[in-house]
């Protein structure tokens, strides 16, 4: 068994991972081509032992990876996203967000625990970018609140991992208003004194760089994370021409001053205890 | 001469019918006085009928109108010449998109803060659309904290169809810039009125929106996204924007419906262009009924209601 704990249960793989092994015995790496069986996959965390790429990943596969034993306990598991606007476009939202619920076995795009780290209490709020993209709703906002409540209850630090494309569109003014909310949280935590350490994975986008994911006592990101305000695409379009190499990514953002620091999948662990270690004491 | 808009065609003929009777009864000295009387009612009629039944697009299309008042002509109105601009964030330039500076409101200093667009082609380049850099955010959150200290209230008027999406504003960190003025306003010590006066676009919007009093003109729209944006990447064409401004429930009665704005602001008849003097007059006596309610609340208090009220949006079960 490597450093990386194996999951209790499948519900959580995603589908992702699933489509990228057809025969569900080897991973192919998209950037360098490198073929290795998914089991050496999964206890490298994901990341490719040639290159170092860094496969996207989902809540259960970071709560394993930073708490101790893997163990957690999860709050507000059933939260669910309402309908308030009966928004419909080519498919009607409730339709889309039931048949994303039973494509994914999750309920939204965010999942919130409270555990431990080398024996000190954290509460995190880890995002999965298999449902609708990991936009930001009202469960995602209300979630986030209700975390943040727990971590000022339990007097931990908070931290929130982000990889999303940003605001969730059928929820219009709700989704944007949720970049207010959270950030009133966020206002009540820094009041309790508690630091709020942001992880930005790939990606992190629109509202969600917007708000929140930029607004960290530490700002951290995996490597070669896309970490943008408008996307890559959009900025593309607005200058008529190609964007350098490397922009938008974790380095590149680092390298301008969003960022506190760096790290790797395999040091996530070490490096997040120590920080919270010197925050706390 | 005004511009019409598309659903505006049938006002357009009965003012070129009325000006067309008038212009015969002078030049061939007849009485034409019945036949304007007839069209001037046919035309209250017809005007009444049209902006009674606005849909969400034809809002959005009035929020865009090109006559519309924009944010420093509200200032200079309501300030009545006091306002005096400042200038940049201190850090990187002045950014145009973006206006400020303390005015006085009939003897009241108050901050004015707001996105500005051009009048004409040269001047709406100039003001980069409406669309602001980071550096605009950051002059508007200098400018806030300057308030603040000196215990001025705080108006912005929003009006932007996004924060600018350019190569440079993603290197200065545009999302950072309206991440820190949504967390800073939520905590400022004085009063904060946000007016959407037009067009209110995602986060460029809330980067200054974040107020006691969250107000929309009656013909502003405000949401995640623009209904032309939105048609492009849900239905994947860009000729579903009227359906999209209906899905997107983004008029002011839809928000205020939905508690994510505080009030509407009623507009002349026909939109704030048609008379804008009026509409002027009825903005600042707002602000004033707002700031002198929230001038009465204790500081600490005023600041926990404002995140109180964002922290109960959204809708869950
Ligand atoms: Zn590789």
């Amino acid at each position: 068994m490597g450093w990386f704990k194996r999951k209790t249960e499948g519900i959580t793989t995603s589908t992702k991972d699933k489509k990228e092994t057809p025969e569900g015995l080897w991973y192919k790496c998209p950037k360098c081509k490198t073929v290795v069986t998914t089991e050496d996959h999964e206890k490298n965390g994901y990341v490719c032992e040639r290159c170092s790429y860094h496969e996207r990943i989902g809540s259960e596969e970071y709560f394993q990876m930073i708490f101790d034993e893997g163990k957690y306990k999860e709050f507000d598991a059933k939260l669910a996203s309402a309908d308030p606007l009966k928004f419909e476009d080519t498919k009607k939202y409730v339709d889309r967000v039931k048949a994303t619920q039973s494509q994914t076995g999750l309920v939204d795009a965010i999942r919130t625990a409270h555990g431990k780290i080398d024996g000190q209490d954290l509460v995190i709020a880890a995002m999965d970018f298999a449902f609708i993209g990991g936009s930001l709703g009202s469960v995602m906002g209300e979630k986030i609140a209700r975390a943040i409540d727990q971590a000022i209850k339990l007097k931990c630090p908070f931290m929130i991992i982000s990889k999303s494309g940003g605001a969730r569109m059928m929820e219009a003014g709700l989704s944007l208003m949720q970049m207010a909310k959270t950030s009133a949280k966020l206002n009540q935590l820094s009041a309790a004194q508690l630091p709020y350490i942001s992880f930005l994975t790939d990606p992190t986008t629109g509202g969600v760089t917007a708000s929140f994911a930029m607004l960290g006592d530490i700002n951290i990101a995996e490597p070669e994370a896309l970490i943008a305000f408008a996307g890559p695409r959009v900025v593309k379009e607005t200058i008529g021409r190609d964007l350098p190499d490397g922009f938008q990514k974790s380095e590149f953002v680092l390298e301008h001053g969003f960022l506190d620091y760096i790290v790797e999948r395999s040091k996530l662990k070490e490096e997040l205890s120590k920080s919270i270690k010197l925050f706390m004491n | 001469m005004s511009i019409y808009l598309d659903f505006e065609e049938p006002i357009k003929a009965l003012e070129e019918q009325i000006a067309k009777a008038k212009e015969i009864g002078q030049e061939a000295e007849l009485d034409m006085t019945d036949k304007i009387k007839a069209l001037e009612k046919k035309l209250s009629e017809k005007t009444t009928e049209i902006f009674s039944n606005l849909t969400p697009w034809q809002r959005v299309q009035l929020s865009r109108h090109p006559d519309r008042p924009y944010t420093l002509a509200y200032i200079n109105a309501i300030s009545q010449g006091t306002f005096q601009e400042l200038h940049g964030d201190r850090s990187v330039k002045d950014d145009k998109a973006m206006v400020g500076g303390f005015g006085s409101l009939d003897g009241q200093t108050v901050m004015f803060i707001g996105q500005q667009k051009g009048m004409n082609t040269k001047m709406r380049q100039y003001r980069n659309f409406g669309m602001p850099n980071p550096e605009g955010y950051r002059k508007a959150l200098r400018l806030m904290k300057l308030a603040e200290k000196f215990n001025k209230p705080i108006v912005t008027f929003i009006d932007t169809p996004g924060a600018f999406p350019g190569l440079e504003a993603e290197e200065r960190g545009q999302g950072e810039a309206i991440a820190r003025n949504i967390y800073e306003m939520m905590g400022l010590k004085v009063p904060v009125i946000c007016i959407i006066i037009g067009e209110g676009a995602s986060g460029g919007a809330l980067g200054i929106g974040v107020g006691d009093k969250v107000l929309m003109l009656e013909n502003t729209w405000y949401s995640v996204i623009s209904p032309e944006s939105c048609s492009s990447i849900l239905w994947r064409s860009w000729d579903f924007k009227e359906k999209a401004a209906e899905a997107l429930k983004l008029t002011s009665e839809d928000m205020k419906k939905l508690k994510l704005v505080d009030g509407v602001i009623k507009e002349p008849a026909m939109g704030a262009h048609r008379n804008p003097e009026e509409a002027f007059s009825i903005v600042k006596s707002e602000i004033k009924k707002h700031i002198n309610a929230l001038s009465k609340i204790d500081a600490e208090k005023r600041c926990e209601a404002r995140i109180e009220k964002f922290c109960k949006m959204g809708v869950v079960k």
